[in-house]
């Protein structure tokens, strides 16, 4: 996207670099046709149609789908403080952390006690926001074991600054260890 | 009479009063429009300012320089003033200055509309900037998401600040647009079809019809969320029935539309100045045109992508995405009919033209980040980071500031008549392209690094200090480079070097005003077959001077000029203007206690103001007409016009039919929101409906057919040469029945405070009896001026007025009692 984005700057400022180069008098210099026809509507169009549908592919295979493993949390934003809560563990609520398998989709279900806030992982995901009453599922999926920042990335007012989460991806052995209800074990 | 006496006599029939307290009675567009770009500037230099400070804050980690809370402030209000003090009002100042010189002609459409909506701005203005001084300043961000500024989280005066502040401010937008609309299809040059209007008339007439249904939206959305925050309407909470995501669609419906209603003007300057600076015409005019016009429609289909993390379902996005990238082939037509213009012609690079080159650079690079933030995935990762704070300044700056600086610099010895000595701009020009580009290129990389919008600060761990310093250094630059061109400006006010007549060899007409111009700006009107007259007839001034054109003999002490018919130009109407009131300033100043009642909280003052209001308002209109028929006026070159008193379709009825639709649009996203809570807030049902009453609905009925027929008899009445008194006083009845059954139907609705349902009701209800009252008002001021002597069978253009208003005040009235109980009389 950057190499074809820096490729149409540069075909721009030719185009207008050229316009200073002294032609013999006289001298077609493309009409009506080339300029709005070819380049203002044929160009754009190929390639915008090229990118959008590169966009929906890419986008629709990050949508949650349903998978045989896939692994439920909760996560309720307030300011300025993350609680999770996991479904499969009655319960177990975590603050300013979410412990999570490594290697297995999670579907993260978020949500708000008071203002507008929003989950960003950018090493597992992109964000969504918590919007009162909605609850918004993202899925997120660490593939190697060990900590993750998370932060949330909506204005909240004073306090927005500091208002950051860890994600913990478990291997098999440490998540098991932390679904059985160990949780300094499994903190590491 | 020659050229200079006929210069003198209408330098006396147009000027403001001597002096500066000339420019508080002043209503002459050649005023208001450098006042409008004063006060602009002077507010640019205020958020400029503010930035510097943010990245003073931002240039190194842990910076103490100013704690969260006056940080807060200071980006909400850079951002702010940004858009509503400084891009709007500049894009105002410069059309309502330069239109009526481009299109020909000696004013805009209402002259005092254009100085009572400068006042707006300038009072609406001075409270935002109190609350700056006093550091009460809003504090939630230029977007201002509930609930994070609802009661609860907001509970100071911050944010009403900013709701009452920038509505007061926006009621400026919306009469420029009005007046703009009117003035563009009706106030030009005799000859002046649409196609051989200048194209900068084009694109301010489609940033007009912009604006008109753009701004609405936002306006709507600060009076639910102040209704909220002062009465307890809970339209976004979320506990209560409302949603906040409601907040974020009317923001969005206005915010997007918004970037290219900034957008659109600088791309009509950009048309103007780029073939004159290659020694050319526009290639491709029409589809210049078409392109603009694409580009406003598209532009309202995409103010979703200000939502993509919000949860709206990913084949949603799909459309809405499909639309933000499509936006971009018609700015690309223009892009392109651009180069290909300056290939056509030979271009010269002076300054101007220094400054469209920066636009080009900065805006297709601003065009292409906008391009990928369209892209639904990517966004999800950039969204809310630095990178689209960088994009949307790549847009703003490149988009709008550098078209307005080659604006400046191209139209300032125009309005001076003196021409630059120091050759600084140059180099002004050097410094604000590189200091730019440092700054916002640097802040791309900062963004994709992970670093958010609107911390106030960071640690050395998150290794964004040298990025964050590059592009703070970046940051001065650019501002000593935009002082510098301030510093020019005055030395070119100070240093009294001549400027010759047309330097640039432009072909539009205001360069075939004096320079600087007369008030009246053309001592006759001329005769235009071209779309570049100056460039057809070089020798135009002179003969305008002489009094060759229209209206070369002045008539009495009245400011006359002509009105033309939309599609062909040809002159139809011999238009008077109403001459120097102190009324738009002190109808500003009582609007401006209403919204300073509200602000704080002594309410009861607020109807007080409202009937102050009405009542100058009734002043305003009454001040205008006569008790004696004109018949048809000598206009010169042998041509014989009606006056506008005296005929079907008066500057009163175009003004109202292009002012409803504003109305309609705010009505229409009432409705809107009312369809949203009902199908996408998760509090609803409410817990009880109102109940149905065929009493009010047969009230409603008979008020709403008197609104129509009533009107329809005084207009019959008086063509016949009876008396219109019965059918307007029916109108009356008319409406008094629609207030009286929307107070019926109000009684019995659930409460307000209690439920989103209820206190949309209320707000429905209350705009239509809203209406109702100035139908009502209308048809007793027409009552008056018929008692009083005003009208005759010829002079019928006051009460033609009517039937529009009447009209919609009967149909919304019929809307708002369908959507109140059809719903609860299917379920």
């Amino acid at each position: 996207m950057l190499a074809a984005a820096g490729a149409i700057v540069l075909l721009v400022a030719a185009l207008i670099v050229l316009a200073w180069r002294r032609q013999p008098a006289g001298a077609k210099r493309g009409g009506e046709r080339v300029w709005i026809f070819g380049l203002g509507l044929a160009f754009p169009a190929v390639v915008l149609a090229a990118l959008l549908g590169f966009g929906l592919v890419i986008g629709e295979r990050l949508m949650p789908r349903t998978a045989p493993d896939i692994l439920r949390v909760g996560a309720e934003a307030r300011r300025f403080a993350w609680t999770f809560t996991y479904p499969d563990l009655p319960g177990r609520r975590t603050d300013g952390v979410l412990h999570v398998p490594a290697g297995r989709p999670v579907d993260v279900a978020i949500t708000t006690a008071d203002v507008i806030h929003s989950f960003w992982v950018p090493r597992l995901a992109g964000k969504l926001d918590a919007v009162p009453g909605h609850v918004n599922v993202l899925r997120i999926e660490a593939e190697q074991p060990g900590t993750y920042q998370g932060v949330s990335a909506e204005f909240s007012g004073t306090g927005y600054d500091g208002f950051a989460f860890t994600v913990v991806a478990h291997a098999p052995d440490d998540w098991a260890a932390f679904m059985s209800g160990n949780e300094t074990e499994a903190r590491q | 009479m020659n050229a200079l006496a006929r210069h003198r006599r209408l330098t006396a029939i147009w000027s403001s009063r001597p002096g500066w307290k000339g420019l508080f009675s002043t209503v002459n567009h050649n005023d208001v429009g450098l006042m409008f770009l004063v006060t602009a500037f002077f507010y640019f230099f205020v958020a400029g300012v503010l930035a510097m400070l943010i990245r003073a804050q931002l240039a190194t980690p842990h910076s103490a320089f100013a704690g969260p809370e006056i940080y807060n402030q200071i980006f909400t209000m850079h951002g702010t003033l940004m858009m509503f003090l400084f891009a709007i009002p500049a894009i105002e100042g410069m059309a309502i200055y330069l239109l009526p010189k481009m299109l020909g002609t000696r004013d805009l459409a209402y002259p005092r509309l254009g100085a009572y909506g400068y006042w707006c701005y300038f009072f609406g203005g001075a409270m935002l900037l109190v609350s700056l001084l006093l550091g009460i300043a809003p504090d939630g961000g230029w977007f201002m998401y509930p609930p994070l500024t609802g009661k609860v989280y907001s509970p100071g005066i911050n944010t009403d600040f900013w709701l009452l502040g920038i509505t007061f401010v926006e009621i400026s937008a919306i009469s420029a647009a009005v007046e703009f609309t009117v003035s563009i299809l009706r106030y030009r040059a005799p000859g002046m079809s649409l196609s051989k209007m200048p194209i900068f008339a084009w694109y301010m007439l489609v940033t007009s019809l912009m604006i008109l249904t753009g701004f609405p939206p936002l306006i709507l959305g600060s009076i639910l969320l102040e209704l909220e925050r002062t009465f307890g309407l809970p339209f976004f909470q979320v506990e209560l029935g409302g949603d906040s995501l409601l907040w974020q669609h009317l923001f969005w419906l206005f915010g997007h539309p918004e970037v290219y209603i900034i957008f659109l003007p600088a791309a009509g300057v950009v048309s103007t100045i780029l073939p004159v600076m290659a020694s050319t015409t526009l290639l491709g005019y029409r589809y210049v045109v078409a392109a603009a016009v694409a580009l406003a429609i598209l532009s309202f289909g995409l103010w979703v992508h200000h939502m993509f993390t919000t949860g709206i379902p990913h084949m949603g996005l799909a459309f809405f995405s499909a639309a933000s990238t499509l936006v971009a082939v018609p700015t690309s037509v223009q892009v392109f009919a651009w180069i290909g213009t300056l290939w056509k012609g030979r271009p010269q690079l002076r300054l101007p033209m220094l400054h469209i080159l920066g636009f080009f650079a900065t805006f297709v690079i601003g065009g292409l980040t906008g391009v990928m933030v369209a892209v639904v995935p990517f966004d999800w990762q950039v969204h809310d980071t630095a990178f689209v704070t960088a994009h949307l300044h790549y847009v703003l700056f490149g988009g709008f500031v550098f078209p307005l600086l080659a604006a400046l610099y191209y139209w300032l010895p125009l309005a001076t008549g003196r021409a630059r000595f120091f050759r600084l701009g140059e180099v002004a020009f050097a410094l604000i392209f590189i200091g730019f580009h440092v700054t916002f290129l640097a802040m791309h990389f900062a963004g994709l690094m992970g670093q958010r919008r609107r911390i106030s600060t960071y640690s050395p761990e998150d290794g964004w200090t040298a990025i964050n310093l590059i592009s703070s250094i970046g940051g001065f630059i650019l501002a000593f480079g935009l002082v510098m061109v301030l510093i020019e400006v005055v030395l070119h006010l100070v240093v009294r070097h001549r400027a010759p007549r047309n330097l640039w060899r432009a072909g539009t007409l205001e360069w075939a005003t004096a320079m600087l111009p007369p008030a009246y700006n053309f001592a006759s009107l001329p005769e235009v077959d071209d779309r570049e007259p100056l460039r057809a007839d070089p020798d135009l001034p002179a003969r305008l001077a002489r009094g060759e054109g229209y209206l070369g003999e002045p008539n009495g002490m009245m400011r006359e000029t002509l009105a033309v018919d939309v599609a062909s130009g040809t002159p139809e109407h011999h238009v008077i203007y109403p001459g120097n009131t102190h009324l738009p300033i002190v109808l500003a100043a009582v609007t401006g206690l209403f919204f300073l009642a509200l602000l704080l909280k002594v309410l009861w003052v607020a109807p007080l103001a409202m009937i102050g209001v009405a009542v100058l308002a009734w002043r305003w209109v009454w001040v205008l007409g006569r008790r004696e028929d004109a018949g048809a006026v000598s206009v010169g070159c042998g041509l014989s016009l009606p006056t506008i008193a005296e005929v079907d379709r008066p500057p009163g009825w175009w003004g109202s039919v292009f002012l409803l639709v504003a109305d309609a649009t705010l009505f229409g996203s009432l409705l809107f929101g009312y369809a949203f809570l009902w199908t996408i807030a998760p509090g609803w049902p409410p817990p009880e409906w109102i109940a149905p009453s065929a009493i009010v609905v047969a009230l409603a009925g008979v008020g709403v057919a008197l609104s129509i027929i009533g009107p329809f008899f005084a207009t019959r009445a008086n063509a016949g040469g009876s008396n219109p008194a019965v059918g307007l006083a029916l109108s009356l009845a008319g409406s008094a029945a629609i207030a009286a059954a929307l107070v019926a139907m109000l009684m019995m609705a659930p409460s307000p405070t209690g439920h989103a349902y209820g206190a949309t009701l209320l707000v429905l209800g209350g705009y239509g009896i809203l209406h109702a009252i100035v139908v009502a008002l209308m048809a007793a001021f027409l009552i008056a001026r018929v008692r009083a002597g005003y009208t005759s069978p010829r002079r019928r253009a006051e009460i033609a007025i009517l039937p529009v208003w009447g009209a919609y005040g009967g149909g919304i009235a019929v809307v708002i009692l369908l959507a109140a109980y059809l719903p609860v009389a299917l379920s």
